[in-house]
């Protein structure tokens, strides 16, 4: 929350390992009898929306969730593969809270708030526990106790998997919580619904105003709170690992009502993915990380070799990874890795019909495990391979490139996870709070259960509990009515533009903008450049729009056209973040500022602080808030994994 | 970053597969009640790289560009997994490819000429939204049913507490692996979803935290799918049709537990 012009982080007083626990006695608490007079509006249905809306709901709060998928189980989260981590140290390899929490905050380049990462690693432990619980098929030893693997970035195994799917998993899971909800009549599901504002009366959020995607009804929807969990905006880049439906509208609307916007420039490239195959190219695929457990990455020594693998010998390959990061070798965190596969393919030793991608090589663990080990651990990831390339990943090394892949940045959140606008949560990828400048693998489904289960229930009690006996705003009051005539006039000028291109013209094109210059790498010039050349797009997409069909009825294109819209205003925001941020940390590299070996060189003295931005008015430049951070656990230290 | 040369394929190059002309059939109809037809497109110099998705991408933006309107079809993650993709491909569900969903179904796998008809999955379960999007939430209806766990927030031990045999929760996973995107409804003759429900209920039944509901949880999944869906007659189209390639199997152990749920309900309510 802000007050009196300040951001207040709401973290509670005393040591750290005692905070959360604190904290909870602290705060108030509803009755039970008395959480049904309490509506909450959930929007998302992904981990943190379906996990938060069903436990809410168990507590005894009335709900309300919307997606704009047709089905709660479509959410994006479904596609995360790799696994998910707590620190259970169930291998016994001396895992545990303080490691992971220690683990997060490294890796997160020390740009995250302690407090947080603290409690996300605390209740890691209870994640697992409910989620085996609801039947989640982890994989599991042959005693029938839970299987772990290593990740990136940590060096015990802490990893619940199951097979390559554990997103899929973990969401049909939460999924089938909220189905249960939903068929004990406490939650109403509202699918194929897209939340395009957030109403506010005296400052304080108290509903939404939404789109339905088949009849095209613009209706209005009251609260006493809402709670956003509504995703990353990886696709501002246009190509990325994302569904081809993510995107920033919820929150960007909410912005724009008064939530401040933060650290932006936060975006992470995944470094596994399948090299693009052509200029059609809608999307990119990733492939788990947990292939760089076993996979080798390298690349011919020498440029442009256009050399079949196998006959190029092991002394002309350089496993680049390996002979910089002895230590971490090819498990270095992914920004690392990322940058270093750029490095390559620039130098012109990118591998591949286009020259670019590095390969990812699993010859010498098929030798040594046989081809059904590695079929049982990666089967279903070598056929993803094999589908989208047409090439046999068992006899040919794969090739990969990063993409983008995952946005820290988010909705500025306090402790309780509430936005600057009283009344208003984020939660999950939406918000900025737990990953700092570059997140773990494994931890974005961790964060995002985290949220919904075990965080979110508790404080938004204490939120609620002094506004017990307050009644909702009326939909009859004058504030839904204007903001849904700004939602249907705004839905009108897509259709009346009348221009000549496709939304998804316009999409590609800042994409390409987007990732050249606010990308893997960003300088000074590049974004400034970026900031003239986004709004010279942004007003053609004005002017020369077209958007066929009308608003009656489903209509992607003027879905895309609304979407669009804001990732037009958010690249901007990027830029500017980027372009203040004169340091680099995580997944934000400055070309400026590197050390000699050409790692992310941090300003601790000027830069430890979150950046929050406050919006002001379509045209103006928002204003840059900052919230310092403080260290109190984690000595802040160049990171080094050699 | 050097986008000169788009590293990452977001600036303009060839494809390093060859091309296909190809001749489209795709359905439209304005909406459920609405009369459809098929509209005829040709779709010349298409990569063999590209998704059939993206093909559709490609028909869509020249419907734009030309002044009309697109065709709504349903898509989402284009990875494989989300389950939102559909269609009707030359008659089969995702196309003749095995083991794909639409999204990931190359056009390497066509021929030079070919003529592709494209349609919603039909079944009365999935009714038509608009052109090729049906809606599948009847689905959802059989998972409400008790396709779940009742386990609230927090009221749970240590997962290691409760081991699950491997072998267990391998198969579990096996039927877990189900994407709900109803191909084997479309490939039915009869439009049953007895491969969707007993996969979801399979997945649940199998383990040790399944147990305290599994009979009721079989007989309300069943029951609620039979409101909606045809019933199975065995032809076996679903497996063959699955992206998942979930087994027929599921189907079997699915009747037993529903003899068996009929049996012991009946027992557990006091009325044998």
């Amino acid at each position: 929350m802000v007050m009196n012009g300040v951001l207040d982080s709401r973290v509670p007083d005393g040591p750290m390992a005692g905070k959360w626990t604190d904290h909870k006695f602290s705060m108030k608490l509803v009755n039970p009898n008395n959480k049904r007079r309490f509506e909450i509006i959930v929007v998302g249905t992904g981990l943190a929306g379906a996990s938060a809306a069903a436990s809410l709901s168990e507590l005894g709060y009335r709900v309300k969730v919307f997606t704009f998928h047709d089905s709660p189980r479509r959410a994006h989260s479904i596609a995360a593969q790799g696994g998910i981590n707590a620190a259970k140290n169930y291998t016994n390899d001396g895992d545990s809270v303080h490691r992971l929490f220690y683990d997060t905050v490294k890796g997160g380049d020390y740009r995250s708030r302690e407090a947080n990462v603290h409690r996300l690693a605390e209740v890691s432990l209870n994640i697992i526990d409910q989620c085996a619980a609801q039947g989640v098929p982890f994989a599991r030893e042959y005693g029938g106790l839970l299987d772990n693997r290593s990740f990136g970035g940590a060096q015990v195994s802490r990893t619940f998997y199951a097979r390559g799917q554990t997103g899929q998993q973990l969401l049909l899971g939460a999924y089938q919580a909220l189905a249960k909800q939903v068929a004990a009549g406490s939650v109403e599901l509202c699918t194929r619904t897209e939340m395009l504002d957030l109403v506010t009366k005296d400052g304080r959020a108290c509903g939404i105003i939404t789109r339905d995607l088949i009849s095209g009804e613009i209706a209005a929807h009251t609260g006493h709170a809402v709670v956003l969990a509504t995703g990353g905006y990886g696709n501002v880049y246009y190509l990325s690992t994302n569904a081809m439906a993510c995107n920033v509208t919820a929150a960007w609307r909410a912005h724009r009502r008064g939530a401040y916007f933060a650290n932006a420039c936060y975006t992470q490239i995944h470094p596994t993915c399948i090299p693009a195959s052509d200029e059609f190219q809608s999307k990119l695929t990733l492939m788990s990380e947990s292939l760089r457990n076993d996979g080798r990455i390298w690349v011919p020594e020498a440029m442009d070799d256009a050399r079949s693998p196998d006959l190029i010998p092991e002394s002309e390959r350089d496993y680049y990874l390996e002979r910089k990061y002895p230590a971490f070798g090819n498990l270095v965190p992914r920004d690392v890795a990322s940058r270093n596969a750029k490095t390559v393919v620039d130098q012109g030793k990118g591998v591949g019909p286009l020259r670019n991608g590095v390969y990812l090589d699993f010859s010498e663990v098929i030798e040594r495990d046989g081809h059904p080990a590695v079929a049982a651990k990666y089967g279903n990831l070598f056929d993803m391979y094999e589908r989208i390339t047409g090439e046999n990943p068992y006899a040919v090394p794969m090739r990969i490139y990063p993409a983008i892949h995952y946005t820290m940045g988010g909705l500025w959140v306090d402790y309780h996870l509430m936005t600057t606008v009283p009344g208003c949560y984020s939660i999950g990828e939406a918000n900025f709070s737990d990953h700092g400048a570059n997140r773990l693998g494994a931890s974005a489904l961790m964060q995002g259960l985290a949220d919904g289960y075990f965080v979110l229930p508790y404080t938004i009690g204490d939120d609620l509990a002094a506004r017990l006996g307050e009644p909702v705003v009326p939909l009859s009051d004058p504030v839904f009515a204007q903001a849904v005539s700004e939602v249907t006039d705004a839905t009108q000028r897509f259709l009346s533009i009348g221009g000549t291109r496709s939304v998804d013209w316009f999409h590609r094109e800042l994409g390409k903008i987007v990732w050249d210059y606010i990308g893997m790498e960003r300088t000074s010039a590049g974004l400034e450049k970026a900031l003239s050349e986004i709004p010279a797009l942004e007003a053609e997409f004005w002017a020369d729009l077209r958007v066929p069909g009308s608003g009656a009825n489903l209509n992607s294109s003027l879905e895309k056209a609304g979407r669009v819209a804001d990732f037009f205003e958010l690249a901007k925001l990027m830029a500017r973040d980027a372009l203040v941020r004169e340091e680099s940390c995580g997944g934000h590299f400055r070309a400026e500022h590197q050390t000699p070996e050409g790692e992310a060189q941090r300003d601790d003295e000027h830069f430890a602080h979150v950046a929050a931005w406050e919006w002001h008015d379509t045209g103006t430049v928002q204003t840059r808030h900052v919230e310092e951070l403080e260290f109190e656990e984690v000595a802040l230290t160049q990171r080094s994994y050699k | 970053m050097s986008g000169a040369n788009g590293v990452n394929g977001q600036t303009s190059q060839q494809s390093h597969g060859g091309t296909l002309s190809l001749t489209l059939r795709i359905w439209r109809q304005d909406g459920p009640d609405a009369p459809g037809r098929f509209h005829t497109f040709d779709a010349p110099n298409i990569s063999e790289d590209m998704s059939f998705l993206e093909l559709l991408d490609i028909i869509n933006e020249r419907l734009i560009e030309g002044g009309d309107v697109p065709i709504e079809f349903d898509h989402d993650c284009r990875e494989g997994i989300c389950g939102m993709c559909s269609l009707m491909i030359n008659g089969r569900a995702h196309g003749h490819e095995l083991a794909t969903t639409t999204c990931q179904l190359h056009m390497r796998k066509f021929s030079d000429g070919d003529v592709i008809t494209v349609e919603p999955f039909r079944a009365k379960a999935f009714p038509v939204v608009r052109d090729l999007v049906v809606d599948r939430s009847s689905f959802d209806r059989i998972i409400e049913a008790g396709g779940y766990i009742s386990v609230n927030t927090g009221a749970v031990g240590d997962a290691n507490q409760t081991p699950v045999p491997k072998q267990a929760a391998d198969t579990s996973m096996d039927a877990a692996a189900c994407i709900g995107c109803g191909a084997c409804v479309a490939a039915c003759p009869n439009s049953a979803a007895q491969l969707f429900t007993s996969a979801k209920l399979a997945h649940l039944n199998l383990i040790p935290q399944g147990q305290p509901q599994r009979w009721e949880r079989t007989e309300a999944m069943v029951e609620t799918m039979e409101q909606f869906f045809g019933s199975c007659t065995n032809h076996g189209e679903c497996t063959e049709a699955c992206p998942k390639e979930i087994s027929l199997d599921f189907i079997a152990f699915m009747n037993r537990d529903y003899v068996k749920a009929k049996i012991k309900n009946r027992k557990l309510s006091g009325q044998s």
